[in-house]
């Protein structure tokens, strides 16, 4: 019995002794590159060629969903467990660089240089003058819409501006779509992307307090809040829609808000005979008469991460990922929209129809304030506006509690910007 | 008088019944979900039973999934987690009850006091610890905190005090020494308590979230809990692949259930009479 | 070895993890409760400040705190007699002398216990959707409105109350039957010859015997449901509008969401302390009512 007990403990000991190597791989290792969403599973696809170029290089892609991505980059980065290379909303550049927690690239080196790229993003890639992160894709917000059942409620297009949106709305509904615009309670970027159309900033005094209650943002609550008011908008969040595409295709709403992603995905998940009765067009704009308004200017970037011993390997990835021939293989993977004008510039997207509406909203793409705390900010913003819009609180009482909250988040900030540590 | 008796006889039996439907109902209504095919559950009013049953989720799931890889994390990240803190807890225990010390008792009520301090007052720093460490994102930054529990202690500590102290006694005289009358008297004679305490450290790492959800950052470090959290997040919409995720997540510690449910059954009964 | 030593040698592995893992965090996490630890430190100490009792301060001000207490209090108030009325009752019906196929029912309705919680969760919360899931559908069958469990901030709680119940009650339930079976028959014997129905030796033989099991069912699940994270993390989120923030997701968020450590270790340990008081007064109350007989 003896003998048997002790070969136990042994093999128990040495387990244990081995669990602390288990995890995390020496030198030698591949690459460590998190990517997530879409371009997570197509990222693999995507690197072939360089693989198959440089067999002694090794990469492997971690997928993330969006929704706990940005937590998990900050766990990674609070338990110093990041990884080489990681894709980034490229909202989410400014707090990684307040961390200190990424790279400075040499665009010269990886073939890139800043004329070729759009420059409100490019700028979203920058911070303390030094080059933060490389643009992967672009993205902006635009309007998803059903032609067929827009036509059939007498609607030739989306409308450029608000009223002949709401118009457009009562039309369908009359027609017989019970709720035509599908705005999610729980997600930020549709309201994100009308507040953005107002001419007054999201936050002040370079972003040291919240300016929500601008008269520009409290017309555009008001307009959000109404359409749910009205029935044009469901009451329903993401998590209550069992299958957004399939949705789409049975036609229980006729227009949603999203990203250039769905452009990929609804081409894959709908039944061949659905595929030509929707389209795209830029969001409609507050002032009358307007061709259409302004949307986020959002999008990721790539970066590597201060800790990653790699350098070397990791901007030839972030080279290969930037060329043209492959972003456009890229765009053709996933319908994400390529941030070099070399790129756009190419055959098969020039004539690309529905990617047009996202060049045409482009141009009119704001950025968000580059505050570490943005994402919080964001957060806050939509659980006040779906406060509002259930408890029928008035919007300038709304407004003045988001910015008593949002004052309050950037305290730390105003603390650090006038020690002069912050940037 | 049999009439009553038999009135009696069938409530008992149907209130059981409806409580064991009650019980099982989502587990098999999970299993058959698990067989449709995908996008067959999002329908109204909402099947029942599979239209033509299917092992495809389950291929999705292990081969795009990577579940096959979290199965592999939670299978040694229990085991290890479950032989030492058997190891330790059997050790203390059997201590507490049979071997005197100065400060015994001082020491034992100081750890039932700790059994009130709710373990996730800890968690922040311990992440900072282990970050220092080097051990956030291994295997060991989730085990080693785990083999900290003072109720494996305790449990084995109930039982040791029946043990005769004759024996032990007898074989001091005969000059064997404290390991010695551990390793060949006590062990053997703590087989039971052992088995159900192994048991439940199992279950309890196996069934693990929080902590292994904060500790590994890698995806292809993820437990069982851990990765089907993160896909049904993402995969909101693809209820028969989550339903596929909740059976390979459940079935390995029903199973070892099933198998040892008297031993399970007996350690919690033993562990509430206090 | 002396058996001194020998009894040191055995206790300190365990010991030692214990003092390692979970003392000294503790002790750090009041420490740090006492600091403004946040994403801004985590970069660079320098920029850490000792704030005194401004988290605490900061956290009892925060309306979010306690809107969270209060959903915790809610699923602890009516979480914890729902469950031991349900684990009790199945109890009752298991240990009932006409019981049979005993085994089966006891693994049965013990099973929701050893399932994982994340599993599970994802199951009900498709038992829940609002069109596609089953208990509309029931409902539907009846004649009554779809309730929208997940959607509506007024049902998201009862929702998750309902299905912590399904969890646990199992548990409860097997530590019930171990105390029914050890109230000796001649009692009930002695009642009946007097006269007494079932009802009456119930109250006054049952309950009374299973005072103290009462009590330490109370305690656990008690201090069990103040724990409340897993559910709303995997279910609802915390949403919706915050009806299903716990006090443990509130500790999660602003930690590991947003990486205040100073704020979310202040809200650890005023966790704690509720949980410490309610424990207390649990047992006060339990004495108090063990008095009058």
């Amino acid at each position: 019995m003896l003998p048997r007990r002790r070969a136990f403990v042994t093999s128990a000991a040495c387990a244990a002794l081995g669990l602390a190597g288990c995890g995390r791989g020496g030198a030698g290792a591949p690459l460590r590159f998190w990517a997530m969403g879409r371009e997570g599973e197509v990222l693999e696809t995507l690197l072939a060629p360089l693989l198959r170029e440089q067999p002694a290089l090794r990469v492997r892609v971690e997928k993330l969903p969006w929704s706990a991505a940005h937590e998990k980059l900050l766990t990674a980065f609070a338990g110093d467990a990041t990884p080489d290379i990681a894709q980034l909303g490229n909202t989410w550049i400014a707090e990684l660089a307040a961390l200190g927690a990424l790279q400075p690239l040499d665009a010269g080196a990886m073939g890139l240089d800043a004329a070729d790229h759009f420059d409100g993003i490019w700028r979203t890639n920058q911070a303390g003058g030094r080059l933060l992160g490389v643009p992967w894709y672009i993205d902006t917000r635009v309007m998803f819409y059903r032609r067929d059942l827009f036509e059939r409620a007498g609607v030739a297009t989306v409308p450029g501006d608000w009223p002949g949106l709401v118009q457009a709305l009562d039309a369908l509904q009359r027609s017989g779509v019970a709720h035509p615009l599908l705005l999610p309670l729980n997600e930020a970027e549709p309201l994100l992307a009308l507040a953005l159309q107002q001419e007054e900033p999201l936050l002040r005094d370079n972003g040291r307090y919240g300016n929500f209650r601008s008269a520009g943002f409290q017309r555009t609550l008001v307009f959000y809040i109404e359409r749910f008011q009205r029935g044009h908008a469901p009451f329903l969040t993401n998590n209550q829609i069992a299958n957004l595409w399939q949705e789409f295709g049975r036609g229980s709403f006729a227009a949603f808000i999203s990203g250039p992603w769905n452009i990929g995905e609804l081409d894959r998940r709908l039944p061949a005979d659905l595929q030509g009765r929707w389209s795209t067009a830029p969001l409609p704009g507050p002032v009358p008469g307007s061709r259409h308004g302004a949307s986020t200017a959002g999008g990721s970037s790539l970066v590597v991460f201060q800790r990653s011993r790699r350098r070397q390997e990791a901007l030839q990835v972030l080279a290969f990922l930037g060329r043209p021939q492959t972003q456009l293989h890229f765009h053709a993977l996933t319908g994400n929209l390529p941030p070099r004008r070399s790129t756009w510039a190419l055959a098969p997207l020039a004539g690309e129809r529905r990617a047009a509406a996202f060049l045409q909203q482009l141009e009119l793409a704001k950025p968000t304030p580059a505050v570490p705390e943005w994402e919080r900010i964001l957060q806050e913003m939509q659980l006040q506006a779906a406060r509002a819009q259930r408890y029928g609180t008035p919007v300038a009482e709304a407004a003045a509690t988001l910015d008593a909250r949002v004052d309050g988040f950037l305290t730390k900030r105003r603390w650090m910007l006038d020690r002069g540590a912050a940037a | 008088m049999k009439r009553p008796a038999l009135a009696r006889s069938l409530w008992v039996h149907a209130g059981l019944a409806v409580a064991a439907a009650f019980a099982l109902g989502p587990l098999v209504w999970m299993a058959s979900v698990s067989l449709m095919a995908p996008g067959e559950a999002t329908h109204y009013p909402p099947p029942l039973l599979p239209a033509v049953p299917s092992l495809g989720n389950y291929h999705e799931l292990f081969a795009q999934a990577g579940m096959g890889g979290a199965m592999l994390n939670s299978l040694g990240i229990a085991a290890g987690l479950t032989l030492s803190s058997v190891l330790f807890n059997v050790m203390a225990g059997y201590a507490f009850a049979k071997l005197h010390f100065r400060g015994r008792e001082a020491v034992f009520k100081a750890l039932l006091a700790a059994l009130v301090i709710p373990g996730q007052v800890a968690m922040l720093p311990l992440f900072l610890m282990l970050k220092q460490l080097g051990l956030v994102n291994t295997w060991a930054g989730v085990v080693l905190p785990g083999m900290a529990g003072v109720f494996g202690i305790f449990l084995v500590r109930q039982y040791a005090r029946t043990l005769p102290d004759e024996l032990l006694e007898a074989a001091r005289i005969d000059g064997a020494g404290e390991w010695r009358i551990f390793v060949t008297i006590v062990l053997p004679l703590l087989r039971p308590i052992v088995v159900t305490l192994a048991m439940f450290a199992f279950l309890a790492s196996w069934n693990d979230f929080m902590w292994p959800l904060i500790v590994l950052t890698d995806s292809s470090l993820h437990t069982l809990p851990v990765a089907l959290a993160s896909l049904s997040r993402e995969h909101v919409q693809d209820a028969e692949l989550m339903m596929a995720g909740a059976v390979v997540t459940i079935l390995p510690v029903l199973l070892i259930f099933l198998a040892l449910q008297r031993h399970y059954l007996a350690g919690l009964t033993m562990g509430s009479s206090k | 070895m002396t058996r001194s030593l020998a009894g040191w040698v055995f206790v300190a592995p365990s010991l030692a993890v214990i003092g390692l893992f979970f003392v000294l965090p503790v002790a750090a996490g009041l420490a740090l409760s006492f600091s403004d630890f946040d994403l801004y430190a985590l970069a660079d100490l320098r920029n850490l400040r000792f704030a005194g009792l401004d988290n605490y301060a900061h956290v009892l001000a925060l309306p979010l705190f306690w809107k969270a207490l209060g959903n915790t209090l809610y699923f602890v108030l009516v979480g914890v007699p729902l469950s031991i009325g349900l684990s009790l009752a199945c109890a009752l019906l298991l240990q009932s002398p006409l019981a049979r196929c005993k085994p089966f029912f006891r693994t049965a309705l013990f099973a929701p216990v050893v399932t994982t919680v994340v599993a599970v969760a994802v199951i009900w919360r498709y038992l829940f959707h609002v069109r596609y899931g089953l208990l509309n559908a029931w409902l539907a069958d009846l004649g009554l409105a779809p309730v929208d469990w997940l959607g509506d901030p007024a049902w998201a709680m009862p929702s998750i109350i309902l299905f912590s119940v399904w969890k646990g009650f199992g548990a409860n339930m097997i530590i019930f039957v171990a105390a029914l079976q050890a109230i000796p028959l001649e009692l009930y014997e002695a009642a009946r010859i007097d006269g007494a129905g079932r009802w009456r030796q119930f109250l006054d033989i049952t309950l009374p015997m299973l005072g103290p099991t009462l009590l330490l069912v109370g305690v656990l699940t008690m201090t069990g449901y103040f724990q409340l994270f897993a559910e709303p993390y995997v279910m609802t989120q915390g949403g919706p509008l915050e009806s299903t923030v716990s006090v443990l997701y509130l500790m999660y968020e602003e930690g590991f969401r947003w990486w205040n450590l100073g704020r979310a270790s202040a809200v650890a340990f005023l966790l704690f302390v509720l949980m410490i008081v309610a424990t207390r007064g649990l047992m006060h109350l339990a004495r108090r009512t063990e008095e009058p007989q």
